[in-house]
This record gives C-alpha cells, structure tokens and sequence, in this order.
C-alpha cells in the first residue's frame, strides 16, 4: 500500500509532530513498506471472531471511590519545564 | 565474584565473606573500566547505591535478610526510580528525575537489593537492536561491532559482561528474550499481568510486561520471587498468590511434553541457529522428555498484528509528553500547536516518530476497524493457536531468534527487515504467555544462540524447572565473553 505525501502530513498533523519536506519523503517511503507488510493481515477471514484487547479477557477493576494518595503538586511541579504561582505555564490559548 | 550465582552471593555475603558494600564497590568499579566501550549503563548513582548497600550490610547483621539483600541489581532505565534520573532512552526524558518508585523498584527495594544503576535501552523500548537509545547503541560484549538486541540491550550486556549480578528488563515484543539470546543470557517475561506495570513507563499497555534478566534460570526464579505480585495501582495487575517461582527447579524432566511448531523451523531461519536449537531439543531427550510436533498456523500474522496494535497503543500513551507537565520542551514556539509540535519532533527520535504515525494512521478515522479491530481479531486467533497446542505439550520450543547478533547498522536503515527479528517471540506477547530464551550453544560467528522456551499461563515454575535441568546437564549459560 502506497501512502501519498498528503497522507503522511494528515498523520503528522493529528500525531502533533513537526516534519520538514524530506523527512515527510523518507516517512512516506518507510510507511508504505511497513503497511505492505500490514497489509498481509488484511486478507484474513476473521468473520464471527470477537477482538482480544486482554490477555486474559479481563474486565476493568475499579478500586472504591476514596482519596487514596496525598496531593504532590511540588513534587511533581518541580520537573515541570515552566510554572508560576502553582500553575502549569504554556503559551496563550485565548486572547 | 563475577561469576557468582545470586545465591552463591547471598551465602557470601551473610556468611561475612563480603559486604554488600564491599560487593557494591567492586562492580562499580568493573563499570567505570567497561561502561565507556559497552555503554550498557546511561545512569550510575555511586553515593545512591552504597547508601542502599550499607543500609543492606545492618540488615544482614541483624539477620533479617530476604535473600537478594545486598546484591547488586541494575534496572532497565523504563522503571521510574525516586531521586534517579529516569530517560526511558529518550531525549523527551533526559534531565527526568522520577518523583516516584515505580512497583518493581519498591519490591527490590523491599527486598533489600542495591539498585546499581539504570541500564541503557532503545528509546521508549522502540527496537529490535538497541542502536535507537539517544544515549547511543549498546555494544555486544560478545563481539563490540555486533547489536546486543532491543530493546532491553543495555541489561543483557550488563549481565553478559559480568557488570551486575542480576537486572530487570521489559518485553513488548521480545525486549526480554531476543536480547537474552543475542547476549548469551537468561530471560524471562511473565505471564501479563504477572508483574506490575506502575510505573513503567508504558510503550503498549496490553503487552509490555516486565520481567527478570540474568546468568542463569536459578537466578531468574530469585528475581522473580522478589518482583512478582498484585498491586492495586495497576489495573492490569493480576490478584494472585504469591508465589515461590523456585520451587520445581530440581523436578526432573521425565514425562515432559516439548512442542515444536513447524512453523518456527522455516524458512528464514539461519542454519547455525537451527542447529543449536536442534541440539538443545536432543539435549531435553535425554533428560527425559518427549517431543511432539505441533503448528501455530498463524504465527507468520503476527508481525503485522504487533505492528498496527503497538504502534496504536504507543501514540496514545505517548501523547503524554507534550512538554507542558515534565520532560523536555522546545526552546522556541508560536504558540500552543506549535509547541507541541516541535517538542515532540524534537524530544522523539526517528523509530518513535515513525511508531506514532503508524498508530496514529490506524485509529484515524476511516480506519479503524480495517486495521485495529481486525489486528484484534487476529490476536485472537493467535492466542488460540496456543490454546490448541497446549492440549498436546506442557511447553514449547524454538528458537528464540532467527539470526545471531548482527552487525551495527546492518538493518538501520530498512524498519522491515528489522521488525522480522521478532518473529518468534512477538505472538507469545499478542497471546499474553509466558516466554523465555537461555542460551544454547554458538553460531557459525561464534555468537551466542537462544533456546525460546514458551509456556501455559502462569506455568512460569514449570518452564524454569526445564530450564534450570538443561542448564544443570550443559554450560551455555555459564561461559563469559573472553577479555573482558
């Protein structure tokens, strides 16, 4: 399967990652081997098989509806690239 | 010292043979000569681990030691360690300090063991040859111009060049074993959900699983025995007993049912590696067991099944490192896109990206069944296969991987052939099982060999049992890279 140049910038685009021209090229290239390989799967008669998204086809555990941990936020703002006054700091979102 | 069993160092050290920091030091010392060629460690904390060594030294004193008290351990730089930098193998991480022990820490830690340092890995657990850490590759000990394998290389070189007793590593795919064969070492993945993934930094939530690497399968059921159990925080951790996973290592082999899948002896197999499996296999003969031809029909599917379901659970857990709450971010930006944007095409490397796109190319809209639900259905077919071959075999063997080590670069630049290396040991990760490699015998370039040993669930005790007899019978496991 052959991905388009406009395949791969969608993909970057919805993954949040930058690409300049020729890495875009060498992505689209790579992608296109790895889906031809992918793409043997999809031949695959799997009618009436139900998706195994667990090992051991397991549901969810919950855990009681209890405040379990103390508040780190020093800890954790400690490691943070940019904070003030207790907040996370990122570029403006809203005029 | 170094070629000491952990129960040979566990009797020296309360015997007073040694101290743990007498021990501690002599390893460090090993690291700082071969660290700089091997680069199996990306962190070393000295004052960290002889802090934790004496600390070990009064509790020996006090003769209320479990028994890794005091032994040196590495961990693959993928466990969050409170106060050591944690990088994952990743510029995203670099100056990452852990605020948190992740729940394998705490256990060694409960156990008493010296965490001697954070061994390197491919970035993310994101490969087959370690040569995508941001910290640079990993060299065989073996052979310094070969891959050790990936992603947990950095411990199997660590164990294989005698520079820690023990250490942990993680399986996606085969992280554990495919290494463990390229290095000339023992591994093991649990069943999943055997061992706790909080704090793991998480590649593929429904795969990775953590587990022990080390010289021998004695020493593998020690590991496991302080590292295995439930934890709440990990919703996939499993609520078992707890368990002694060296119990049957002195059962004898008579009546066991071996399993040989067609499939993992076909074509693409290299010729050395067949015949040393095919000698192990004679090998188990003797020693008693039975052998019993069996097929995983869908084995040759699980290559693309691990490559949409990984790569889809990947861009996920991955969208985490934004660069707003911890980890890197870009120096410079318009606003918050771009931002994002550029701390993330900066901080990942070329394999992570590309995993990311896949992943997030097959849940887009549009694609999402054709691709993701399908590769779950196929997983289900997989997982079968081995339901159907357990009615015949109590476990399974081959080989671990289809080559010996390769060289440095050799499949950098083609993601394909590098994504084949995995053959053997992805469909046991899609079915959940558990799975190990110790090694057995050379190849033609005087490379280490695997033997892949697969099992039933939580048949852990059982596949080491085999192992440990074989290893009893044979030296594989106990030869060392010469010159070191």
């Amino acid at each position: 399967m052959s991905l388009s140049t406009q395949d791969v910038e969608k993909v970057a685009r919805l993954a949040r990652l930058a690409m300049t021209g020729p890495e875009i090229e060498t992505a689209r290239a790579q992608l296109s081997g790895i889906f031809d390989l992918i793409a043997e799967m999809q031949a695959v008669d799997t009618t009436g098989i139900e998706p195994m998204s667990h090992a051991q086809d397991l549901s969810q555990r919950l855990r009681e509806d209890k405040v379990t941990e103390t508040n780190q936020r020093e800890a954790f703002q400690a490691i943070a690239p940019q904070v003030e006054a207790g907040l996370y700091l990122v570029p403006k979102v809203i005029e | 010292m170094f070629e000491s069993s952990l129960k040979q160092l566990g009797d020296a050290l309360r015997a007073k043979k040694i101290s743990s920091v007498e021990l501690t030091q002599l390893y460090l010392d090993r690291i700082a000569r071969l660290n700089p060629e091997l680069n199996a460690y990306v962190t070393l904390n000295p004052e960290a681990s002889l802090a934790q060594a004496r600390a070990a030294d009064q509790c020996i004193t006090k003769n209320e030691a479990p028994p890794l008290t005091g032994i040196p351990i590495a961990q693959k730089d993928i466990f969050c360690a409170k106060g050591w930098r944690t990088t994952c193998g990743s510029k995203m991480l670099e100056n990452f300090v852990a605020p948190y022990d992740a729940h394998v820490i705490e256990q060694f830690n409960r156990a008493g063991a010296v965490n001697l340092g954070k061994t390197n890995m491919d970035e993310f657990a994101m490969g087959s040859s370690n040569e995508t850490s941001y910290f640079g590759t990993v060299k065989n000990p073996w052979g310094t111009a070969r891959v050790p394998g990936g992603s947990s290389g950095g411990t199997a070189a660590a164990v294989a060049a005698r520079l820690c007793a023990a250490a942990t590593g993680t399986d996606t795919g085969g992280s554990i074993r495919q290494p463990a064969a390229l290095c000339g070492i023992s591994g093991l993945k649990p069943t999943y959900g055997v061992c706790s993934r909080y704090g793991m930094i998480a590649f593929a939530s429904s795969l990775d699983q953590a587990g022990p690497m080390g010289r021998s399968a004695e020493d593998l059921a020690l590991m496991m025995n302080a590292m295995a159990g439930f934890d709440e925080r990990d919703s996939t951790s499993l609520q078992r007993e707890k368990e002694d996973y060296a119990r049957d290592l002195n059962k004898p082999l008579s009546g066991l049912r071996i399993g040989l899948p067609k499939e993992f002896f076909a074509e693409g197999l290299g010729s050395d590696v067949a015949q040393a499996v095919e000698a192990a296999i004679a090998e188990y003969r003797k020693l008693g067991a039975t052998v019993v031809d069996i097929s995983l029909p869908n084995t040759r599917l699980s290559i693309p099944v691990y490559y949409v379901l990984a790569p889809a659970e990947a861009s996920s857990n991955l969208s985490r490192f934004d660069g707003v709450r911890y980890g890197y971010r870009a120096p410079d930006y318009t606003d918050l896109t771009d931002m994002y944007e550029k701390t993330r095409a900066q901080g990942f490397g070329t394999e992570v990206k590309r995993r990311i796109m896949i992943g997030t190319y097959v849940l887009s809209h549009g694609y999402y069944d054709a691709y993701y639900i399908q590769a779950q259905r196929i997983r289900r077919l997989i997982a079968q296969d081995f339901t159907e071959a357990f009615k015949q075999c109590d476990v399974i063997m081959g080989p671990t991987s289809p080559s010996t080590a390769f060289k440095l670069g050799e499949k950098g630049d083609d993601p394909v052939q590098m994504y084949l290396s995995d053959i053997y040991t992805i469909a046991v990760n899609l079915a959940g099982l558990p799975g190990m490699s110790i090694p057995c015998g050379f190849g033609s370039n005087d490379m280490p060999v695997g033997l892949q040993i697969i099992g039933n669930y939580f048949d852990e005790a059982r596949m080491l049992n085999a192992a440990h007899q074989y290893q009893l019978a044979t030296d594989w496991h106990s030869r060392a890279p010469q010159g070191l």
